[in-house]
């Protein structure tokens, strides 16, 4: 009996306690479960038990991010959101409609993000106006790495148009290299894809055809000179690339094997972890072309009850924005951070070289998002053109032809 | 049942009700979890139903959408050259092999294991090794180039009109000695004095199977074949293993495009009119066979 009354005693202290001083609580739900990723998250959730917060991490593995997107939905059917859910892109926006995302613009507007941020990755992360998510990083898409002692035995230099990338790989070809580093994954076809669009529609361009899905861009004979490029690209990668991994790609540009490769920059992580030099082993340079493709990670916040849960989720928002979450999150990942306010000492030529692109894309606006890594365009439209682009990469199919089927492949998709 | 003289009302009511008691709860899963979310299927096919199901019904528009899709008709092409010569490659096999067994060698325990053993691994494991076996940087092309034969050329796994038959390579390879060891118990249950007729009758043994051993043996067919059509219509880890859908979308199949609309596209609508796509064309085949199943029996 006495020791009832104890528990009942400090049972009603407790709920006293929580009242007064609401301690802060997050749920998040993100799928960064692979070693430098994990670590990276890691720096996030210590930050946040150091300012008293508790966390509760709820890692979801597999299908990249697929898996986490299933448990995120059943979790929102039954009424019962994460604090935060590491969403990206239209994504955030598609769940806003939904209903179920919380209006974090109390803590963005104290913390000025809006003029910390570049203006068009900052809109990714407003619902209508209110601010509903936060950045972590920005992954630059569009990089071509290469192997620096397979290009100076060959006499080629960096390629800054795609003419002078095809001379290269024919240069390259002959000499029994094998010029394009590439796994037939349909994601990283699109990466491809995606890059060489870039270049040859020029980034207003790329912004009609991926952002807006103009159908003249679609169709137009730029589009088809797109596809030709990619006809090339097919022909100047190996035989055996089906179905391969992207860090085996990268693998083969490192061990000399093959010269280039298109990837973002997480395939720094490879080189790096390899002991490799930038600038020195392997370069990094745009895809020829204007323009930078950006891949960010953010979370979004999910609507939520109860004084702990939002005062969590405000902390956690703040801490997110953080300089010192940035820069170390970043460093661990291989991006640049989102903020533009965040000095970048520590970070290698290839970041340098990539933070001082955004800035000067996103002051000519050609800061743009990645439509195969889900930032311009919804699940099924970005879908339909990687299927098209991966079906086209995968057979003879003529340019002239994969473009009417991607005109057909959006209309279907809408 | 008429209950003895005497006994209480209550434990003649048990008597009577007690095994539709016990099979209560499983018919009522099975209403719910089988025929009901069938039924939500149905229903979310018939809507606009994005990252979320939504419930307003908009008419057949995933179907339409689905029809003219380059990528669905692959995979349901694909269904059907991969159901077809998986259905038909394991059964003549293991039939084959079936027969070579009964022939009363010596060491047919020891055979009829090994043959049974691909059924013990799961198809991503199966998956995995084939697509090794299969890689022509890795395995049998780099190995028989090795050996000196430099135009030996066996690609079939990385070229987009070739991909899909390496999917029913793996799948007979796992399957055939199952249907194997289903038709050896059919060999087995034939009548031995029939067969030992015909021998003192002076018949050919080939003859022996084929007019006697084998038309007796219908029902044996009809369960393999109803076992490996399912296989073949839920087919799905085999293909993320050995292929994942690739090159490009040459080896989807219902399974997997369906799996890519619901999960990886946020289109619940369209993944649901592909999923009824799939149970119409297993209702296609398991109805005429319930039906001649209930016709024989009746008569």
């Amino acid at each position: 009996m006495k020791s009832y009354i104890l528990s009942a005693v400090s049972g009603i202290a407790l709920v006293a306690t929580t009242a007064a001083f609401a301690e802060p609580q997050a749920e998040v739900l993100h799928y960064w479960t692979s070693g430098g990723e994990a670590k990276s998250v890691a720096v996030l959730q210590k930050e946040f038990a150091d300012n008293g917060g508790t966390w509760t991490d709820m890692p979801v593995a597999g299908g990249g991010g697929d898996a986490a997107m299933t448990a995120l939905r059943a979790r929102v059917l039954s009424g019962n959101a994460p604090t935060a859910v590491q969403l990206k892109g239209p994504a955030i926006q598609e769940w806003y409609e939904e209903g179920v995302l919380a209006d974090i613009s109390a803590v963005a507007e104290a913390n000025n993000w809006d003029a910390v941020l570049p203006a068009s990755i900052a809109a990714h992360m407003k619902c209508e106006g209110t601010w509903c998510a936060a950045p972590v990083n920005v992954h630059r898409v569009d990089w071509i790495w290469a192997n620096a002692e397979v290009l100076k035995a060959n006499d080629i230099a960096m390629p800054k148009t795609w003419d002078e990338f095809n001379a290269a790989a024919d240069k390259l070809k002959a000499a029994g290299i094998i010029p394009l580093a590439h796994g037939g994954q349909a994601w990283q076809d699109a990466t491809v894809f995606e890059a060489v669009a870039l270049g040859i529609l020029g980034p207003d361009g790329f912004r009609k055809a991926f952002v807006e899905l103009d159908t003249d861009t679609l169709t137009s004979d730029k589009m088809v000179a797109v596809f030709d490029q990619m006809r090339k690209m097919r022909g100047y990668v190996d035989g055996n690339f089906s179905g391969r991994d992207w860090n085996l790609a990268t693998a083969m540009v490192m061990n000399g094997e093959a010269a280039f490769q298109i990837m973002g920059d997480w395939a720094k992580g490879e080189f790096l972890a390899a002991g490799k030099v930038p600038g020195k082993d392997f370069l990094c340079v745009s895809t020829p072309g204007d323009g930078f493709l950006y891949n960010v990670d953010s979370f979004a916040f999910f609507k939520v009850d109860g004084a702990d849960k939002i005062a969590g989720q405000n902390l956690l928002a703040k801490l997110i924005m953080g300089q010192n979450f940035q820069k170390v999150f970043n460093l661990n990942k291989g991006s640049i951070p989102a903020r533009t306010d965040v000095p970048l000492d520590d970070f290698d030529s290839c970041a340098l070289l990539s933070a001082s692109d955004m800035k000067a894309s996103s002051e000519n606006g050609s800061l743009l998002p990645s439509y195969a890594h889900g930032m311009a365009l919804r699940g099924a439209q970005a879908g339909a053109i990687t299927d098209v682009v991966t079906a086209h990469f995968n057979s003879d199919m003529s340019s002239a032809d994969a473009v009417k089927m991607l005109a057909d492949a959006i209309a279907n998709s809408m | 049942m008429e209950a003895p003289k005497g006994t209480h009302p209550m434990i003649k009511w048990l008597e009577e009700n007690t095994p539709k008691l016990i099979l209560a709860p499983s018919f009522i899963a099975v209403l719910v979890f089988v025929y009901g979310f069938i039924g939500w299927t149905a229903w979310v096919s018939l809507t606009r139903s994005r990252l979320l199901p939504k419930y307003e019904i908009e008419g057949l528009i995933q179907y339409e959408r689905l029809f003219v899709s380059p990528r669905w008709d692959t995979a349901f092409g694909n269904l059907f050259v991969f159901g077809i010569l998986f259905i038909a490659i394991a059964m003549i096999l293991g039939l084959v092999l079936a027969i070579l067994l009964d022939q009363n060698i010596r060491t047919e325990g020891a055979i009829r294991t090994i043959y049974l053993y691909p059924m013990a691994l799961s198809m991503i494991v199966t998956g995995t090794a084939w697509k090794w076996i299969l890689n022509p940087g890795l395995g049998l092309e780099a190995t028989v180039r090795g050996w000196g034969f430099e135009n030996f050329r066996f690609d079939w796994l990385v070229n987009p009109d070739m991909a899909i038959y390496t999917i029913v390579l793996a799948a007979i390879w796992q399957s055939s000695g199952f249907v194997m060891a289903l038709f050896l118990a059919g060999l087995r249950s034939v009548d031995g004095e029939i067969i030992k007729a015909a021998q003192v009758d002076g018949i050919p043994t080939w003859r022996v199977y084929t007019a006697i051993i084998i038309p007796s043996m219908a029902p044996i067919f009809l369960s393999a074949f109803i076992v490996l059509s399912h296989l073949a219509i839920k087919s799905f880890d085999l293909v993320i293993a050995l292929t994942g859908g690739g090159p490009g979308y040459a080896t989807d199949l219902p399974a997997t495009y369906m799996y890519a609309m619901a999960f990886s596209r946020g289109d619940i609508g369209q993944a649901a009119s592909s999923a009824m796509v799939m149970m119409m064309v297993v209702f296609a085949i398991v109805v005429p066979y319930l039906y001649s199943e209930l016709r024989s029996k009746d008569g």
